[in-house]
């Protein structure tokens, strides 16, 4: 056995209040063969099952919960194969700094794309069961007997012959020595016990009496804090600032310049640190982009509806000549707006740095990315960089891709060396520096044959590209072209075309702005289903047909999209009569791997007050390994997505978003809310759906086409306040 | 220089008076449960209790909670008993990042102490918190489940 230098206690209680009480993220390498120890001494079975000697279980995930209920989700996978007592489980994050010298034995970090569960679900049940037949194979040779006569349950391991038993709390050192065991079979979801259950979520008890900490609420001894303003319009700079007038202000350590384009002021107190901040005066070099507006980008996207050139998303049969021989066709224009991710917590970032290490304490949806943002930021090499993940308030997309409050933390750290350093942004620097949920506009051009069937479709987007912007090496290998674009109308794989038209095209007219976009929970399929379920809506509508009958005749190829349609459709009473003054609205889509529909029930009052009455959501995920947890991100994905639809919209002036905060830039509340019934129907198979995003697509065409239905109207742009239309 | 009293607590700070009440509360007292979600009262996540009444600490001076009680929601609870509505709240597993809800709980149980059983509409009417997540459907039950109990 190889003992571990101890780590100093100070260093022991800035890692455990750094993730809110958990244990302490001391782990060390071996300096050879031996086990690996925890902080505290306990031995770690494998990466991912440290054990107490008091029969606690620290799971360990790379993954980042920010509400999604991930990490309680991983730790029932893991413990359903390690067959481990789920009262005595805990987690924790190990810190990207230890993956990677570990030779990222926890697999990604990036915690975004619906990919908690869904593609780590393998890895991390070979982890628990890997862990279990080690312990078990300790017992054995402790009792001298043959593994194959024991077996663990609830944490007890139990030799079936002479019915002694033990604990893995006894036997965690002896396992820890062991070779893993290769090729591990796993249980079939059948005979799941823990996965697959409603549990309640392991970080709850926290969250409700203040001791959770936040990015924001983290305390270093010497902490000073910045408040941060960046150049309002993108790509802009800093010109100059006069740091003496505000320097005497008190509390006031420090005024300094973070890259080309931030100011910061560094101060005892945030709050005095944003009172400087306010008072300071900057001047900006805006550039070219000051002239941008929302109308000038509109231009510029209403162009692309109708350019030569664009790349080819799905294409079968000839849309062009089947639109031209058309007995009717119907053709409509949506467009959808930039909008921000609004996390609860405002973006923040904690970074001490000195020439020999620097480290730093953040909230994020990618620890391996906030590494590589540290090591860029500081210039260190990777072992004198460190990052300790806390856990977010809200991600949604924000915290991922994107590590720009990271660098301008450790770009602040740099210049008061030794000094932790603590910045958070206000929430008008939060508005004013998003990544945007892309901007894009789509034409729909169908064709109806002589017996209304829908012999072609054109479906041309124009508008921005997220990829071009944040992963431009995978454009390079598309010759140009963005695929997560088409992102639930693409030809194949998870985000598939949900339906069979037989001559179909989809295109994209590329058209960036300088708004920097980003992925905004759901990413391209919150435009892409609103833009093809209303106009399937439009098209029904034109043939004189049921909204559901018309679909269904496109959806033979499509079983499992069906399945979710009839579900909803039948649960609501489609095809019976609604309740007087109610109307449904229905969508659908692929997203993710996982298939969502919905059903609403609106009412409409002075033609223009929108009444949610009822929505009816199901989803084929595949395996549910935490149904209770699926109903929560259901229903939340409803109030993110209607708060979208209803109410948010960021508008570009003079190259700057005009948006500054809450009042001008909603968020549903609990009473425009309905209540959610969810049908959760996995249905198996070899690939697993995701959760978190699949249903945010479906709410908003859902509501808009029982809208027409109320109304006769249909709305082609958004938020819907943009038509005086108000959510009671 | 201010003086305040949080959850039964005299708390000296060196704050300027007209430093907003959240801001106090989080770096001065040292208390970071009360969250920032806007600083225009807008959210509710900086929601405490002053003289029992819930409050938006983000949009008043700290001037004017000084010689009031001050509750927030690391003083909720009794002890190691946790108050009747972060009970509930657990049971119904309501938060999901958790980053609103001790403003959503320090609402609710100041709705609660008013309005012992609400209906929906006094729900709808008291509890307008913003919750990005969106635990609204949990936060309903919850609440009625306190009711109910």
């Amino acid at each position: 056995m190889t003992t571990m230098p101890k780590m100093n206690r100070r260093t022991f209680i800035i890692s455990t209040a750094a993730i809110g009480g958990g244990l302490a993220l001391g782990l060390r390498l071996p300096f050879g063969p031996g086990v690996v120890r925890a902080a505290d001494g306990s031995p770690e079975v494998n990466a991912w099952v440290v054990i107490r000697p008091d029969d606690t279980v620290v799971i360990r995930v790379a993954r980042s919960e920010m509400g999604q209920g991930t990490i309680t989700g991983l730790a029932q996978l893991v413990t359903e194969e390690l067959e481990c007592d789920w009262s005595k489980v805990t987690t924790e994050y190990p810190t990207p700094g230890q993956s990677v010298a570990r030779k990222r034995v926890w697999g990604p970090f990036s915690t975004g794309g619906s990919r908690g569960i869904r593609t780590s679900h393998d890895y991390v049940r070979q982890g628990g069961a890997t862990a279990r037949l080690m312990l078990i194979q300790a017992a054995a040779n402790e009792w001298n007997v043959p593994a194959s006569e024991c077996s663990a349950s609830n944490s007890v391991i139990t030799h079936g012959p002479s019915g002694r038993t033990t604990t893995y709390g006894k036997v965690a050192e002896a396992a820890a020595r062991l070779t893993p065991p290769k090729d591990v079979k796993l249980k079939d979801p059948k005979d799941w016990k823990i996965a697959g259950k409603p549990v309640k979520r392991l970080d709850t008890l926290d969250k409700l009496t203040g001791k959770q900490v936040f990015g924001f609420d983290l305390k270093l001894p010497g902490m000073l804090n910045a408040a941060i303003k960046e150049c309002p319009v993108f790509g802009g700079k800093v010109k100059s600032f006069d740091a003496a007038k505000v320097s005497g202000m008190k509390g006031v350590k420090k005024v300094v310049q973070v890259g080309d384009t931030a100011v910061a002021v560094v101060a005892d107190t945030w709050w005095r640190a944003k009172t400087a901040l306010d008072a300071l005066p900057v001047v900006w070099d805006e550039g070219p982009n000051a002239k941008v507006s929302s109308a000038t980008i509109a231009d510029v996207l209403r162009a692309g509806l109708d350019a030569e050139q664009a790349f080819v998303g799905n294409r079968s049969g000839d849309a062009r000549a089947a639109l031209s021989a058309a007995a009717k066709k119907v053709e409509a224009v949506y467009s959808y707006p930039f909008q921000n991710h609004a996390c609860m917590e405002p973006m923040n970032a904690t970074a001490r740095y000195t020439p020999d290490k620097c480290e730093v304490w953040v909230p994020t949806q990618d620890g391996e990315g906030s590494f590589a943002a540290v090591l860029r930021a500081s210039g260190l090499p990777a072992e004198k960089c460190e990052v300790y993940k806390i856990n977010l308030g809200g991600g949604f997309g924000r915290r991922g891709a994107f590590q720009d409050y990271v660098t301008q933390a450790v770009q602040i750290a740099k210049q008061l060396p030794g000094t932790p350093v603590k910045l958070l942004w206000s929430r008008e620097e939060d508005m004013a520096q998003g990544r945007y949920h892309p901007v894009m506009q789509c034409k729909l051009t169908g064709g109806l044959d002589a017996d209304n069937n829908l012999s072609g479709l054109h479906m041309r987007l124009s508008g921005q590209s997220i990829l071009a912007s944040v992963r431009p090496h995978i454009l390079e290998k598309q010759k140009g072209r963005d695929p997560a674009t088409f992102q639930g109308v693409a030809d194949s794989g998870e985000h598939a075309f949900g339906y069979t038209i037989p001559n179909l095209l989809v295109d994209h007219a590329m058209r960036n702005t300088h708004v920097p976009p980003g992925f905004w929970r759901g990413v391209n399929i919150n435009q892409n289903c609103i833009f093809l379920e209303c106009f399937m809506d439009e098209l029904a509508h034109a043939a004189g047909q049921d909204a559901l009958e018309f679909r269904r005749k496109l959806l033979g190829k499509h079983p499992r999209n069906l399945a979710v349609l009839n579900a909803v459709a039948e649960r609501a009473g489609w095809g019976r009569p609604a309740p007087e003054g109610i109307h449904r609205g229905l969508a659908h889509m692929k997203a993710f791997n996982s298939y969502v529909a919905a059903c609403v029930e609106i009412s409409v009052s002075g033609g223009n007050k929108v009444k949610i009455h009822r929505i009816v959501c199901a989803t084929d995920t595949s395996y549910a390994v935490n149904p209770a947890q699926i109903e929560r991100q259901i229903a939340g994905s409803f109030v993110y997505g209607l708060s979208a639809l209803f109410f948010q919209e960021c508008t570009v002036k003079n190259g700057r978003i005009e948006q500054t905060n809450f009042d001008s830039y909603n968020s549903m509340r609990i009473a425009q809310m309905p209540k959610v019934e969810s049908i959760i129907m996995p249905s198996g198979g070899a690939v697993w759906g995701g959760v978190g995003e699949p249903t945010i697509c479906v709410a908003a065409p859902a509501v808009i086409n029982a809208f027409f239905r109320a109304t006769g109207k249909r709305i082609r742009s958004f938020p819907l306040k943009n038509h005086d239309i108000e959510l009671v | 220089m201010i003086k305040l009293t949080v959850n039964g607590k005299t708390y000296e700070t060196d704050a300027e008076p007209d430093t907003p009440l959240l801001w106090v509360i989080r770096e001065q007292v040292g208390l970071t449960g009360t969250k920032y979600g806007c600083g225009i009262a807008q959210c509710g996540s900086c929601t405490v209790h002053i003289d029992g009444a819930a409050v938006r600490s983000c949009a008043i001076p700290a001037s004017a909670a000084a010689g009031k009680k001050i509750t927030t929601i690391e003083g909720l609870a009794s002890g190691e008993v946790l108050h009747k509505v972060q009970q509930a709240w657990l049971d119904h597993d309501v938060p999901q990042c958790g980053y609103c809800q001790a403003g959503m709980i320090m609402a609710v149980a100041a709705l609660l102490k008013d309005k012992p059983k609400p209906t929906d509409a006094d729900i709808d009417a008291t509890i307008t918190n913003i919750c990005r997540c969106g635990t609204f459907q949990q936060v309903r039950e919850a609440i009625h489940a306190v009711a109910k109990a």
